[in-house]
């Protein structure tokens, strides 16, 4: 296979690291909701936890980004 | 139709691209210029445009916390509460992550807080005759914060418990077959500290003001009269990086908060 194309294809797959990230922020805001509304007056003192819990999980889809920045301009 | 849109600006992009010089390159803003060329013992020290938004950065942060508790009084005015809330937001947080004990590293925390926020925020404003520079979107700046938090918590946890603080390895409660393991696992997810913590920073930073450049592209591309599509989603997506940078500064101390603890409390495990 030529170079160039394994390695667009190679940038092109880490770009599935975006499921794993959709899943993440999905559950984690999901059972937010799920909780706060079961429970509304405790929901304000997990807001924090849920920004931290969103930006973790937001982060690992963006490690797939550097994969892929790292395969089209580093090899 | 705004897909439409999307694929048609693309395309003029691309004709742009190929026809003239001045091709668009998301990339391109991440350029470091050196304004001051400096060599010291072989090594490149100039003063690039990296140093100027770091500058800027310490001396806007500095300068708000000196002149907003200039004649501080028991009744705050509006910038006094403004840098109370700060830091009693820092506070809580460092209290609620590390406990008491960890109150005595607050100004360090608070250092990084204020240093990564205000950089991460100055990112967002172009500035007349510099452009727009974001230093935390470099990962050789965020790894030698992360590097910092990392050597500082593992010294501090030697200096606290000495050998005792090899115990975070190897948590208690474990059955004993599994033990070897989850030390081998905690060993290697403890040296990736350093890197998830600076990978997280700088992709956040990166990907947001590519992102933001793509967008721009597609107001010029479109031109006056479908530029105002993307130009709306622009507003929207600068209330977005603006949170972002917010969020990762948080998450970037919350983080070091949490080694800290970890450091602190390790032989209690």
């Amino acid at each position: 296979m030529d170079p160039t194309a394994a390695k667009l294809i190679g940038a092109g797959l880490a770009c599935s690291a975006l499921i794993g990230a959709g899943i993440g922020i999905g559950s984690i805001f999901g059972n937010f909701l799920q909780g706060a509304l079961r429970n509304p007056s405790a929901a304000p003192g997990q807001f924090p936890n849920l920004l931290l819990g969103f930006a973790l999980a937001e982060a690992t889809g963006l490690f797939g980004l550097v994969i892929a920045l790292i395969l089209l301009f580093v090899f | 139709m705004i897909g439409w849109l999307f694929i048609s600006a693309a395309h003029a992009a691309g004709v742009e691209e190929g026809g003239a010089h001045h091709a668009f390159n998301p990339m391109h803003q991440f350029i470091i210029h050196r304004y001051v060329p400096l060599k010291i013992f072989g090594y490149d020290a100039s003063f690039t445009n990296s140093s100027l938004w770091m500058v800027m950065a310490t001396t806007a942060v500095t300068a708000f916390l000196i002149f907003s508790m200039q004649r501080a009084s028991p009744i705050p005015h509006r910038m006094q509460s403004l840098s109370e809330v700060t830091y009693e937001f820092v506070a809580n947080m460092v209290r609620q992550n590390a406990g008491s004990a960890g109150m005595r590293y607050f100004p360090v925390i608070f250092t990084i807080f204020m240093f990564v926020l205000s950089l991460n925020l100055l990112g967002m404003i172009p500035l007349p005759g510099l452009g727009q520079f974001t230093v935390t979107s470099h990962i050789i700046i965020t790894f030698a914060l992360a590097l910092f938090v990392f050597l500082g918590v593992t010294l501090i946890g030697f200096f606290k418990h000495g050998f005792r603080f090899l115990k975070l390895f190897v948590p208690s409660g474990v059955p004993i077959w599994l033990l070897p393991l989850i030390t081998v696992i905690e060993i290697i997810s403890y040296f990736t500290r350093p890197v998830s913590l600076s990978v997280r920073l700088f992709a956040n930073m990166m990907a947001g003001h590519t992102m933001l450049a793509v967008f721009a592209s597609f107001v010029i591309g479109l031109g006056i009269l479908g530029g105002w599509v993307p130009f709306l989603f622009m507003v929207l997506l600068m209330g977005l990086e603006i949170l972002i940078a917010f969020l990762q500064a948080y998450v970037f101390a919350v983080l070091s908060c949490i080694y800290l603890n970890d450091a602190l409390h390790a032989a209690e495990h």
